[in-house]
């Protein structure tokens, strides 16, 4: 995905032709649904978990449900199961992507039918992968049943839990699945463009294979590789439906824990459900504007084409 | 180091698995009458779920595929008129708060719609938006709108407004340019915007249950009432309903595209 459109520049004018002012005023509609509905959303959000209560009006806000929320337990192993799952996710991606990539980039070319297939896991919804990947892992799974059928393990109990398990190995799968074609495609819009012609000036200075991608292959991929990673990790933070299905009921992950408090029967675990909202949106705001640094930093060192 | 020549095939063929596995069970669900642990494959297969889809719930199920199509052609018909002239100005045109733009315009993309939709729903129920299509089109609106503009900023910094220039010294007025010059050149950025929109939109679950209220049923909503219920021919039967305008769309850009198209949508 883009931070910001790659192709920039060619086109691009240093201000508006003279006499014309188009900008803002084209700019302006799209920025007031964004500001009224994103921002109003969050501003909304906040005044309530500062202990706004419509009928009470603005008197009393606190950072009490904050503070409450920091000093739950419950909370805080959800916040560390959390970062566990994502930061599990990434990685394993990350790495997976690396090794594909270069792999693809060997191959000469990302042929048709190799680059239509990689495309498919950005197209499935979220919620597809957790229902087709609960089919696939649980007890009585698909693999199970190839498990059963290869003499392996011939009992339900005898196959490992990977679905509303302790490790979520199964969420973390469902992840993975989706967000290697993402990384994927990242890291080889760039070494595409660039990664090959400069192996092989490094081959002719009789580079090995591990100088060249120490040195020339990962400095090239590094910022988009960085910026996906953390776009995947924000994504993964954030996420509801596939921990909704996949997770356990106790610890959840923030964001069904979240959504779990604002439905609560008891209204006053709503201001904390939305706390616990607004810290998703804080960690995840985070890692997008450091994502975003790392590639104009880049692109401005022209590292990044 | 080449690969090696044989290794590649290998390599191919697994990734190939690895990528349409997760189908298989849900194709086999689909058309499964009765298939029991630890059978590989169903005792017996049959029509059952996708006759419960189409006929006997039909009612239900196809009210929710409806409701699904018109909340999401409405975000994107919205997302796409307010995303060219936004796409326009930042492919276009320098300017000094570029990057905070770009950054305004990522954040709601990411952050997860939970946020927001928790925030948004008092507000909504002041303005009597909740329970409502509209006020589900607007939630989805947050994140769909950013999406759309990003593709159309993409599109707009590899065209060049010269010929603009030429047809309105030709006498053309700014109705025709736009008509007769703009719009053909970038009608493709726009059919891939308006799909990513729509697509987004499509799949969204919890913002649409927290403004929606349960009220507007898409078939997000249907299918997570579904896994719930435990009858698995007839959720893996509307998740491949669910998950089949995507794979159209995807078929359809890579014949008239080619490579680039649809790798924004994740």
């Amino acid at each position: 995905m883009m931070v910001q459109p790659a192709t920039e520049g060619t086109q691009a004018r240093a201000q508006s032709p003279p006499g014309r002012l188009p900008h803002l005023l084209l700019l302006t509609p799209a920025l007031l649904v964004v500001v009224a509905l994103f921002g109003g959303g969050l501003f909304m959000g906040l005044l309530q978990s500062l202990g706004h209560l419509p009928a009470a009006g603005l008197k009393n806000l606190s950072l009490a449900h904050f503070g409450a929320l920091f000093k739950d337990p419950d909370f805080l192993t959800s916040l560390r199961l959390t970062l566990y799952v994502a930061a599990t996710a990434t990685l394993v991606a990350t790495l997976i992507s690396v090794a594909l990539a270069l792999f693809l980039v060997r191959a000469s070319r990302l042929n048709r039918l190799m680059s239509f297939l990689l495309q498919i896991p950005l197209t499935v919804p979220h919620l597809v992968v957790a229902v087709a990947m609960i089919f696939l892992l649980t007890p009585t799974g698909l693999i199970a049943r190839l498990a059963a059928w290869l003499g392996l393990s011939d009992t339900v109990q005898g196959f490992p839990l990977l679905v509303n398990d302790t490790w979520c190995i199964g969420m973390i799968a469902a992840y993975v699945w989706k967000e290697v074609p993402f990384i994927t495609l990242m890291i080889l819009s760039v070494l595409g463009s660039t990664g090959v012609e400069l192996l092989d000036v490094g081959r002719t200075l009789k580079a090995g294979p591990w100088q060249r991608f120490r040195f020339i292959t990962l400095p090239t991929i590094f910022p988009s590789l960085s910026a996906a990673a953390l776009i995947v990790f924000a994504y993964t933070f954030g996420a509801f439906e596939v921990p909704f299905l996949m997770g356990r009921t106790y610890p959840m992950l923030l964001p069904v824990w979240a959504y779990k408090s604002y439905s609560d029967v008891d209204l006053m675990a709503r201001p904390e459900g939305i706390a616990t909202g607004l810290v998703i949106a804080a960690v995840v705001s985070l890692t997008i504007v450091l994502a975003h640094a790392i590639l104009s930093y880049s692109r401005r060192r022209g590292m990044v084409l | 180091v080449k690969a090696p020549r044989t290794l590649r095939p290998l390599v191919f063929l697994l990734l190939g698995i690895a990528i349409l596995l997760p189908f298989a069970p849900l194709v086999i669900w689909s058309f499964s009458e009765s298939w029991f642990f630890p059978d590989l494959l169903p005792a017996r297969f049959g029509l059952r779920a996708w006759t419960y889809v189409f006929d006997i719930a039909g009612a239900q199920i196809v009210s929710a595929l409806w409701q699904s199509v018109a909340v999401s052609a409405v975000t994107a018909l919205i997302s796409v008129t307010v995303g060219v002239p936004a796409g326009r100005v930042l492919g276009l045109y320098q300017f000094r708060a570029k990057n905070l733009v770009a950054v305004l315009l990522v954040l709601p993309v990411i952050v997860p719609s939970l946020s927001v939709a928790m925030g948004l729903h008092l507000w909504f129920l002041r303005l009597g938006l909740t329970e409502t299509a509209a006020g589900v089109i607007l939630v989805h609106l947050t994140f769909c709108l950013p999406y759309a503009v990003f593709v159309m900023w993409g599109v707009f910094a590899n065209y060049n407004p010269d010929f603009e220039d030429q047809a309105r010294s030709l006498g053309a007025s700014t109705l025709q340019v736009i008509s007769r010059v703009m719009l053909p050149f970038i009608w493709t950025g726009v059919a891939v915007a308006g799909l990513f929109s729509f697509l987004l939109s499509w799949s969204q679950y919890l913002s649409t249950l927290i403004i929606g209220g349960g009220t507007i049923t898409t078939l997000p909503i249907l299918l997570f009432a579904l896994m719930g219920s435990g009858d698995r021919p007839v959720a893996a039967a509307v998740s491949l309903v669910f998950v089949a305008p995507a794979l159209g769309a995807l078929i359809l850009t890579t014949k008239s595209m080619g490579q680039r198209n649809l790798t924004g949508v994740w």
